[in-house]
């Protein structure tokens, strides 16, 4: 006990609790400032973490005809999917499944690397398109199936396919091209194989037929797993839209022109409805829905009748004779002519060292208006174009509807072209000539137009008025407005003596076999044989070549626009067969029933036919294909 | 001096001289930990909070039979639980390079144990008792510097080859914290501090070059802590979540259970090391503050009886336990706020864990050794 007690370390002790009070007061600092003073900064990034937005895509809106006929519905659409951690053993759980559908190697070998690649939770499609007796017994097996989950999604069906598919259209999964087409993006596009409008009404309305997506507010765990609903803010479904198009014309139109490479355009002229714009050989928009196969689409793209054009507004042809009554309005309104007056046809008219030839070998002789109609003399035209001139012309095409592009929701309508000096000047270098104007006189040379075109200018012809077309008659169930068209403001006698000499082509002239007998549904109209290629001198010396004697592609377009009832009238139609050869042989009889078909509402009865034809009319409605019975079935497998 | 001559209580008045307010106060941290445990389970005892109390019980056990040991044992048995310590830590290094990995621990069937954990207690067991025998006066002659510093040195070179760097720096910190309070020249802390700095520096410059001194992945842990925005999804996503975990706890929390980032597995580690986030998430500040407080409370303690304590060797200890006891919370949460990087070690008896906390309840048992058996004054 004498040694000194060994020295205390109480100096040292506080030292070091002093350091460590100090650097609990750091913690307690910087808890404060993380805690509360950033909290609500800290509190946001959580919620960002665990609250994920889902996007509900809206239902599509339904396209009908004018009546309310689905043209464009959304089908229920089976499919089934697996979750690898219900499933445990996906392969052998595949091979069960494969017993019940048809699984092929390839989906199998795709389904079993997205199930590896994809979390345990995430469900991953294995078959699409599925029927429901498909799905019936995949549930009824459910005990050893764990894991297999049907979903039912809706996917977009055509019941009327073919017919209407130019109309129409059809829609397909976005791509990133259609994305990188559109400013800001609709986030809805993003969404997983997510359809929007690829061509036809489906494209161009697809803002009214799309709506507005819904949102769904969900909590999800750091692995993506969703723990629960948070919320749920319902959309908005696309917009049902009504056109103006007659289902039963329209599918009449297209089995009449069976076989043929040809367009039909039909107008109520009362009030710009188109109630038929028909385009052969269609193609079935169903097949696109899921992706359609290479051999499908190669035989598509390689048919030279081209099924996918809708030839009604995207295709521009010289009108040839059709355009005739165009060009009497235009002489009549600039006083070069008047219907009495006329002008001799000697078979040609000489230009220079050219000549000018009209169909008729040996001409018609003296010709008026209305024989100049009835008989399509081209002399008289080449005369009356040359004295009234190419501007006066243009100008009238215009006021009739042609030369510039109608407002409609299709994608691809053709403004045509109706040719005057100052587009020649800018276009070619050149001036205009008298030849140019002799040809512009026969709807030949630089002048082209559509069926739908054409359509319309029957259809102003036939009223007086600016009847303008429309293809949409009501969005979500509300009628669009309609104004009546305005008059145009020709001199009703001009256009009395123009439809007096179409009247005279049907009933007299060189549509005189394509009349409608029924003295309640008369018939005016005006036949057109465009030519596609130059009969040269040679040629003509020899004798021209017989249509039946040209490869099909070189043949003439026969083309032919009426109007009818003639007193009463009610609607146009331009009719269109490519390369059919002459206008009143091909294209007459085929607008005349479609025509008859339009004024009847259905059917028409024989008696409406000439009598020497109803024998023949009767057998031909025997040969024509069947209007389709049912629409396709539910559930095509998946094609992928 | 004879210490049976001190006054020390015997039998079982021994156990009314332990200092219960700090065994309360260590079972209040405890149960804090029971609480968070059974919260990031999705409100269940197991797998983690049923353990971890019957862990906890045996733990006080292994602390009370511990108090009731003579201190003088302790001090004699130092260096034999130092080499102990020492011979497992060489042991798990040659197992851990013949088998996978960088395995740390010694399965006993009943518990696995950290060699390292029992280090960071054997350490400052022998360097109290090294300083208790060494004449105070000598403390800082550069001669009777070499022991000790070779004590601390040998198990810290061991545990950084694991790579282990939390323990190293626990190690070095605890042992230089027991040097200190022996009253080793400040003047040698200065100097070590300044070489300590030179060191970072070299340590960063290696970076890149032949001979590199940390792994890279020890690099990646630095830089994601000096800017964890960097690789949110990659190793700055522990830092990231921790961080929102404990910013989104607010001022009073989401409530118990209520986490959304330790129940949605935002939080990695949200049972381990990471478990303050969860309290402070679901607790808040005022819970955070809570456990800080009942922290410090623990080391006052220690300081306490430590600065009480005439016997040298028994005031070592606890003032040296004390700052091994401050050195686990404080890493741990400097870490898990962002203020160091991570480096792996977990909140004393709150993360899940049996190693840790056995030895810190036997090194307690420690501390209250001392606090029973200290010298007591005679009337």
């Amino acid at each position: 006990m004498s040694a000194a007690p060994p020295p205390r370390i109480t100096r040292r002790a506080l030292m070091l609790l002093g350091v460590q009070l100090g650097v609990v007061g750091v913690l307690g600092w910087r808890m404060r400032d993380l805690q509360v003073r950033q909290h609500e900064h800290y509190a946001m990034l959580a919620d960002e973490n665990r609250i994920n937005l889902r996007l509900i895509p809206p239902a599509r809106g339904t396209i009908t005809d004018r009546a309310g006929v689905p043209l464009a519905i959304n089908r229920r659409n089976y499919r089934v999917s697996l979750v690898r951690e219900q499933a445990g053993d996906p392969p052998a759980i595949l091979d069960r499944l494969g017993r019940i559908i048809p699984i092929d190697a390839e989906t199998r070998e795709r389904a079993l690397r997205e199930i590896a690649t994809h979390s345990a939770f995430v469900p991953v499609v294995i078959a699409e398109h599925l029927t429901w007796e498909d799905v019936a017994r995949i549930s009824a097996n459910a005990p050893v199936l764990p894991g297999v989950v049907a979903e039912v999604g809706l996917s977009r069906s055509y019941p009327l396919g073919r017919d209407t598919g130019h109309v129409v259209g059809y829609v397909g999964p976005v791509s990133e091209s259609d994305l990188a087409k559109i400013e800001d993006p609709d986030p809805v596009l993003r969404i997983p194989r997510f359809q929007i409008g690829k061509t036809g009404v489906e494209q161009r309305m697809e803002d009214t037929l799309r709506g507005e997506a819904g949102t769904l507010r969900i909590e999800v765990s750091a692995a993506g797993r969703v723990m629960r609903e948070l919320g749920r803010a319902e959309g908005t479904p696309g917009q049902d839209v009504a056109l103006t198009l007659d289902e039963g014309l329209q599918s009449y139109a297209m089995r009449r022109m069976e076989g043929e490479s040809a367009a039909a355009a039909v107008i109520d002229v009362t009030n710009g409805d188109i109630v038929a714009l028909a385009s052969a050989p269609g193609f079935d928009p169903n097949s696109f829905v899921f992706g359609i196969g290479v051999a499908e689409w190669n035989s598509l793209l390689e048919d030279e009748y081209r099924p996918l054009a809708a030839k009604t507004v995207a295709g521009a042809y010289p009108p040839g004779s059709t355009f005739k009554p165009v060009v009497a309005l235009a002489a009549l309104a600039a006083g070069t002519i008047a219907p009495g007056d006329r002008v001799h046809c000697a078979g040609f008219t000489q230009l220079g060292n050219r000549r000018f030839h009209c169909w008729k070998h040996g001409g018609h002789g003296s010709v008026d208006l209305r024989k100049s109609l009835s008989q399509s003399c081209d002399c008289y035209y080449y005369e009356v174009a040359r004295r009234t001139g190419a501007d006066a012309i243009a100008a009238m095409a215009r006021r009739l509807g042609l030369g510039y592009r109608h407002d409609l929701p299709l994608p691809a309508v053709t403004a045509g072209l109706m040719p005057d000096r100052a587009w020649k000047a800018e276009t070619r270098k050149e001036s205009w000539t008298v030849g140019d104007s002799f040809n512009y006189g026969i709807g030949q040379g630089y002048t082209l137009a559509s069926p739908l075109q054409l359509a319309v200018m029957a259809a102003r012809v036939a009223t007086g008025t600016e009847v303008a077309p429309r293809l949409v008659r009501a969005i979500g169930g509300v009628d669009l407005p309609f104004e009546p068209p305005k008059s145009l403001g020709l001199d009703p006698r001009h256009l009395e003596a123009v439809r007096n000499g179409m009247f005279a082509v049907s009933n007299e002239g060189t549509a005189y076999r394509s009349r409608i007998a029924d003295p309640a549904m008369l018939m005016a109209g005006k036949t057109g044989t465009s030519q596609v290629r130059v009969i040269t001198a040679a040629e003509r010396a020899r004798g021209v070549t017989k249509n039946e004697q040209l490869p099909w592609n070189r043949r003439d377009h026969a083309l032919f626009i009426a109007f009818a009832p003639y007193d009463k009238p009610r609607y146009a139609i331009a009719q269109i067969v490519e390369h059919g050869g002459g206008g009143s042989a091909v294209a007459a009889p085929i607008a005349r029933d479609i025509l008859l078909y339009a004024l009847c509402g259905g059917e028409p009865p024989l008696e409406a036919y000439p009598p020497e034809q109803r024998k023949s009319i009767g057998e031909q409605r025997a040969r024509m294909p069947a209007a389709e019975a049912a629409p396709p079935a539910a559930g095509t497998r998946d094609r992928a | 001096m004879s210490a049976r001559g001190t006054g020390a209580p015997r039998g079982a008045a021994k156990l009314l001289a332990v200092h219960w307010p700090l065994v309360l106060l260590l079972s209040a941290v405890a149960g804090m930990g029971f609480m968070m445990l059974y919260s990031v389970a999705g409100g269940s005892l197991d797998p983690w909070a049923r353990a971890q109390m019957i862990r906890f019980a045996l733990g006080l056990c292994v602390m009370l039979v511990i108090a009731m040991i003579d201190i003088r044992f302790w001090k004699l048995v130092s260096p034999l639980a130092y080499l102990g310590s020492f011979a497992l830590l060489l042991y798990v290094e040659a197992a851990g390079h013949v088998g996978m990995g960088a395995q740390r621990w010694i399965n006993l069937g009943f518990i696995v144990l950290q060699p390292s954990e029992m280090m960071k207690i054997s350490l400052v067991m022998v360097l109290a008792a090294y300083y208790a025998r060494l004449d105070p006066g000598k403390v800082s002659r550069p001669l009777w510097m070499v022991p000790p510093l070779a004590l601390i040195l040998a198990p810290v070179a061991l545990v950084m080859t694991q790579p282990d760097l939390g323990t190293s720096i626990m190690l070095l910190a605890g042992g230089a914290a027991v040097m200190f309070l022996a009253g080793v020249s400040i003047w040698y802390f200065a100097t070590a501090a300044a070489a300590a700095a030179g060191l970072v520096t070299l340590v960063l410059r290696s970076r890149g070059t032949d001979w590199q001194l940390l792994r890279d992945y020890q690099f990646n842990r630095i830089d994601t802590f000096l800017d964890p925005g960097r690789d949110p999804l990659g190793t700055g996503y522990h830092i990231t979540q921790a961080k929102i975990a404990l910013g989104s706890g607010g001022l009073a929390g989401r409530g118990f259970m209520q986490g959304t980032q330790s129940r949605l597995n935002f939080l990695p580690e949200k049972h381990t090391d990471f478990i303050f986030t969860t309290l402070a998430e679901e607790f808040g500040f005022l819970g955070t503050l809570a456990l800080l407080i009942l922290f410090t409370l623990v080391i006052l303690f220690c300081v306490q009886s430590a600065i009480a304590n005439r016997d040298r060797f028994g005031a070592l200890l606890t003032g040296g336990i004390g700052a091994t006891f401050f050195l686990f919370f404080a890493v741990n949460m400097a870490m898990v706020m962002g203020l160091m990087p991570v480096v792996g070690v977990p909140l004393p008896l709150v993360s899940y864990g049996g190693s840790a906390m056995l030895v810190l309840l036997a090194a307690f048992g420690l501390a209250q050794s001392a606090h029973v058996h200290r010298p007591r004054e005679r009337g």
